[in-house]
């Protein structure tokens, strides 16, 4: 493996400790409101540039409202968005795909057809039937979300149960007269939680993309909330006169995407190896005996702790 | 105690794109009788593949046979109820092979050993941790094992809490399923040591599964010899290791090594290999690797008999 990619990556790390800082403190931050303007001060340019206002560092927009406390704003819709959509098709996925591995035959193939239905489910043409249907609305984004991001959390889950149920303690818990559920519950969720971690982690860029293009399109976070992708599109017409409208809105996104996603590589660099790990022999040879064969006691080795007491 | 009479388990050929019934079945066992009875260890040997671990699994209910019939204290085990199987599921216990696999590596050797202990059993958690330390010190680990994790022991200490594992509720008969194969020679002698000194406190029958004939002889009473899904041979250990009646335990003892290092011995070398469990000769399954192979081997499968007392095999010879 690379040398690199064991190293945290700081740089992705800053970004989203800076995205995650934003958010919380958004409303003590003292930025002006990102949602009402003072159209008399409509259109500013940036600080650096010659009309700039100190009052607005990032600029206003064609309501005068300020740029930088929309795009601070917009992390928090950014995240809650990704946190609560990823929340909601994590929990249906896995459970989805734990059941779906671990009782295989008929249920397996059921769920997974349905999986094969969500996963080539059309984005755009889903948030559209549903914008047709009713208003949009937060509860809307993430329910599209979490309808076109659940099968890939099965998908994964299910493969990885197929792996783990065939582990003898999976045997031995029936043997020990353990019912599904249990074994489910301690044995087999414990070792898919590092493999949810790291797509839990992959996804986040994905569903801040998708919030972003679906508030983009005006069928996602409704206006006038400060989402990213809202931001974008409401800049659209003036690219040419007010690129900063768009710009910083875009600039967020892009950099929170990378950051996320360098993050996930890293994570998944790290926890597979233990992934595999599981069941897998490590590299441990036995101690030799330190003393002759006996009762089959044995003190204290290197593993002090570990080896045996006075043989009872 | 447990008795499996005619056991057979077929398992679908994996064939590509097979849709509805499969055409082939391997016939990982083939009709095998065996029983075990209190307090004895019935030691099974045989290659790799020819059915040994089938076998394990039909009696620890992990595989339903295809036929046959397996009882437990007189009754089948396909006639069980809710407190049958519970009854069933304390009295037997397992040790697998591999110590790595076996132990679950996110939980604590104290939750692992308490697995098989039924949580609604009336029994407060003072009781079961109890129990459970009491078990560790059993099997030669100290008592505050529990609070580690797997990945804290060795092969060997793991191999121990596997049997701490399987002793905890009191069983009267462990399936052991290649105990000592995955560990180092050294290490070996301890386990069956442990074995041994375990079955005489406790009153423990075993069902003792290797390749490892030294092994085998170590622990077992009687011994029964597999081949290609069927038994060749039971007997009293001893006898069969000092008068092997079928030509396949003949050539199996002499791959072994002698117990004297200066012992002349002579080597018996099979030619071809283990027949197919998916399509096994006709006859007896033997006959085309057997020395001693006459006509009647190729078109009559040998009946399964006593030939001299408490001694069974399947040959034409006798």
């Amino acid at each position: 493996m690379r040398a690199r990619s064991r190293e945290l990556p700081w740089f992705a790390g800053a970004i989203l400790a800076a995205l995650v800082f934003a958010a919380l403190l958004a409303p003590y931050l003292g930025l002006p409101s990102p949602t009402e303007g003072d159209i008399t001060q409509r259109l500013i340019p940036p600080v650096w540039t010659e009309r700039g206002d100190r009052e607005h560092p990032l600029g206003t927009d064609r309501f005068g409202r300020d740029v930088l406390s929309r795009v601070v704003h917009g992390s928090r819709i950014s995240l809650v968005v990704s946190l609560v959509a990823i929340g909601v098709a994590g929990t249906l996925g896995t459970a989805l795909g734990l059941i779906s591995g671990y009782r295989g035959g008929l249920t397996d193939a059921v769920l997974m057809r349905l999986t094969d239905v969500g996963l080539s489910l059309p984005t755009i043409l889903i948030a559209v039937v549903l914008v047709a249907v009713s208003e949009p609305s937060f509860r809307n984004v993430i329910l599209v979300i979490a309808l076109l991001l659940w099968p890939r959390f099965a998908r994964q889950v299910r493969g990885e149960t197929l792996a783990i149920k065939e582990q003898d303690f999976v045997a031995l818990a029936i043997v020990a007269g353990r019912s599904s559920a249990w074994i489910i519950r301690r044995h087999i969720f414990p070792n898919v939680v590092p493999t949810l971690l790291v797509i839990s982690t992959l996804q986040v860029g994905y569903v801040i993309l998708l919030e972003g293009t679906l508030s983009f399109l005006g069928v996602g976070v409704p206006p006038p909330n400060p989402a990213w992708g809202l931001m974008i599109a409401d800049g659209r017409g003036f690219l040419a006169t007010a690129w900063w409208i768009s710009f910083f809105p875009g600039l967020a996104m892009l950099s929170t995407v990378l950051a996320v996603n360098l993050m996930g590589d890293w994570l998944r660099d790290h926890l597979d190896p233990k992934l595999r790990q599981v069941g897998g022999r490590a590299v441990e040879p036995d101690e030799p005996a330190p003393e002759p064969v006996g009762d089959g006691v044995r003190r204290a080795g290197a593993r002090g702790a570990a080896a045996g007491a006075d043989g009872g | 105690m447990l008795e499996g009479v005619g056991l057979k388990k077929y398992f679908p050929a994996a064939s590509g794109f097979a849709v509805g019934r499969p055409g082939a079945w391997v016939k990982a066992l083939d009709g095998v009788s065996v029983r075990v009875a209190e307090g004895e260890t019935l030691g099974i040997v045989g290659e790799s593949g020819s059915g040994k671990t089938t076998l394990a699994k039909l009696c620890l209910l992990l595989e339903r046979p295809t036929a046959g019939a397996l009882r437990f204290d007189g009754k089948d085990t396909a006639a069980f109820d809710r407190d049958d199987l519970r009854r069933y599921r304390r009295s037997v216990q397992a040790v697998f092979q591999d110590p790595y696999s076996s132990l679950n590596p996110r939980m604590r050797v104290e939750d692992i050993v308490a697995e098989p202990l039924p949580a609604d059993g009336g029994v407060s958690r003072a009781v079961v941790a109890e129990r459970v330390r009491e078990v560790l010190q059993l099997v030669g680990l100290r008592r505050e094992s529990g609070a580690l994790y797997p990945h804290e022991f060795s092969g060997g200490q793991r191999q121990r809490i596997a049997i701490a594992r399987a002793l905890v509720t009191y069983p009267k008969f462990l399936v052991l399923d290649e105990p000592v194969s995955a560990l180092d020679v050294s290490i070996r002698a301890q386990i069956l040591n442990l074995l041994k000194r375990l079955q005489e406190q406790l009153g423990l029958a075993y069902m003792f599964i290797s390749h490892d004939l030294a092994a085998a002889r170590y622990l077992a009473t009687r011994l029964a010899v597999m081949y290609a899904g069927k038994l060749v041979e039971v007997g009293e250990c001893d006898a069969v290791y000092t008068e092997p009646l079928h030509p396949y335990t003949e050539a199996l003892l002499s791959a072994a090594l002698p117990l004297h290092p200066g012992t002349r011995r002579q080597r018996i070398v099979l030619g071809g290999e283990v027949p197919s469990p998916v399509n096994p000769p006709e006859g007896c399954r033997f006959h085309p690797r057997c020395p001693r192979a006459m006509a009647q081997c190729s078109r009559q499968e040998p009946e399964w008999k006593e030939v001299k007392p408490r001694r069974f095999t399947a040959c034409h010879l006798y």
